[in-house]
């Protein structure tokens, strides 16, 4: 039971003066991720069965190498904000929402990082 | 989480079959929507059965003649029978829309008649909009001004009051909002497609100058940011706008002041 107003309940916290920046980098990385997505998939799809050897040198490369970073971060930033959407969407029971947010950011920019090191790893060990 | 199933107490049952016209010619089935609060019971879907013969042609008429004739504990808003008020909406075959400017689609499938989806419900057809207009007047739909009131009038070009077509014809009838499913989930935070396009209608005028405020008011995660353009609303408008187009605009207008 409450008796605070219809008016006070729609105005809830006020505006949070965010989240354009967070829309306008969904639509950025979805917009990078047209030509980013089939040229990953094209480059090492050539290399399934590949040799160890051969994916390495592949892998090391400077386009090559570039062309996954890039990959990995712009799509993990889509994923991670899609999944914030998502989360904040049909999670509703405050510490679950919290839970899972939290979780995603870690996850994903984990994931990104990992990824990254490995790269960098490849590509350093090629050249030294 | 979402709420996928009605809660225990709002699951529909089936209701009374009321009599049919025993010289009807034309007869036509309507299954709607009641619910009491006062007879603690649950919802259920009466039946009733119209001759379409003695009937007007809009579901309206048909819910009319059914209170005048055949149970007048039916329950529902309407006033203008013309599509200018909105107090008639409803959701007619799976579609919310007015029922005044619905026909009635005759054949042997019944007509089925809900209130607005999602939104506590009154008494019958009749839903609860203290919400939805709350959140109307968060938007500020008014004139704000700073400017020292001129003699005559606020001025405005031919051109500029273009740009109000499209949007000020909303006559808040919520058949909008009430299709959005993010309005479903996150309506106690998310404006919803009316209010953001009342929104809009006074960010694009000309005669305004609180443009940079009611922008700061709606730059949210939530009031603004659930609109995951879905275009359910521009669908369900029975006045044939598009609130998505409007948010999509006021979205635009933030990204431009931040480059």
């Amino acid at each position: 039971m409450t008796f605070r107003t219809s008016f006070a309940r729609a105005a809830g916290l006020g505006s949070a003066k965010e989240g354009t920046h967070h829309w306008w980098g969904q639509r950025l990385t979805s917009l990078a991720l047209i030509p980013l997505t089939p040229l990953f998939v094209f480059q090492f799809g050539c290399l399934l069965g590949e040799s160890r050897q051969s994916v390495m040198e592949t892998l090391s490369g400077f386009p090559n190498s570039l062309l996954v970073i890039l990959f990995l971060v712009v799509g993990f930033q889509h994923l991670r904000q899609g999944l914030q959407v998502v989360i904040e969407d049909y999670v509703h029971a405050r510490p679950a929402t919290v839970t899972m947010l939290v979780l995603n950011n870690l996850l994903c920019w984990g994931f990104m990082i990992a990824g990254i090191w490995a790269v960098v790893s490849i590509a350093l060990h090629a050249t030294g | 989480m979402v709420e996928f199933a009605l809660p225990k107490n709002s699951r529909v049952t089936v209701g009374h079959t009321w009599p049919s016209p025993t010289s009807g010619k034309q007869l036509q089935q309507f299954k709607i929507y009641r619910w009491n609060p006062e007879d603690r019971e649950q919802p259920r879907i009466d039946t009733y059965n119209i001759d379409l013969a003695e009937c007007g042609p809009m579901i309206l008429d048909a819910i009319i003649k059914i209170k005048n004739e055949v149970d007048p504990t039916l329950t529902f808003r309407r006033s203008c029978r013309e599509g200018i008020c909105g107090s008639c909406a409803m959701n007619i075959n799976g579609e919310n829309t007015l029922a005044c400017t619905r026909g009635i689609d005759a054949g042997k499938r019944a007509i089925r008649i809900y209130p607005l989806p999602h939104m506590s419900v009154v008494k019958d057809l009749v839903p609860d909009l203290t919400h939805f207009y709350a959140q109307h007047e968060a938007v500020m739909p008014w004139l704000e001004t700073r400017s020292n009131t001129p003699g005559d009038e606020w001025k405005q070009s031919i051109d500029d009051r273009r740009k109000l077509d499209g949007l000020y014809e909303c006559v808040l009838c919520a058949c909008c909002s009430t299709s959005c499913p993010s309005y479903w989930w996150n309506s106690d935070r998310y404006l919803g497609p009316a209010a953001l396009l009342h929104s809009y209608r006074w960010l694009i005028d000309s005669r305004d100058e609180a443009t940079g405020d009611r922008l700061d008011e709606i730059e949210d995660p939530f009031k603004l940011y659930r609109c995951h353009t879905i275009m359910n609303c521009a669908k369900a408008c029975p006045k044939g706008l598009n609130p998505a187009k409007a948010i999509a605009e006021i979205k635009k207008l933030l990204v431009a002041r931040t480059m």
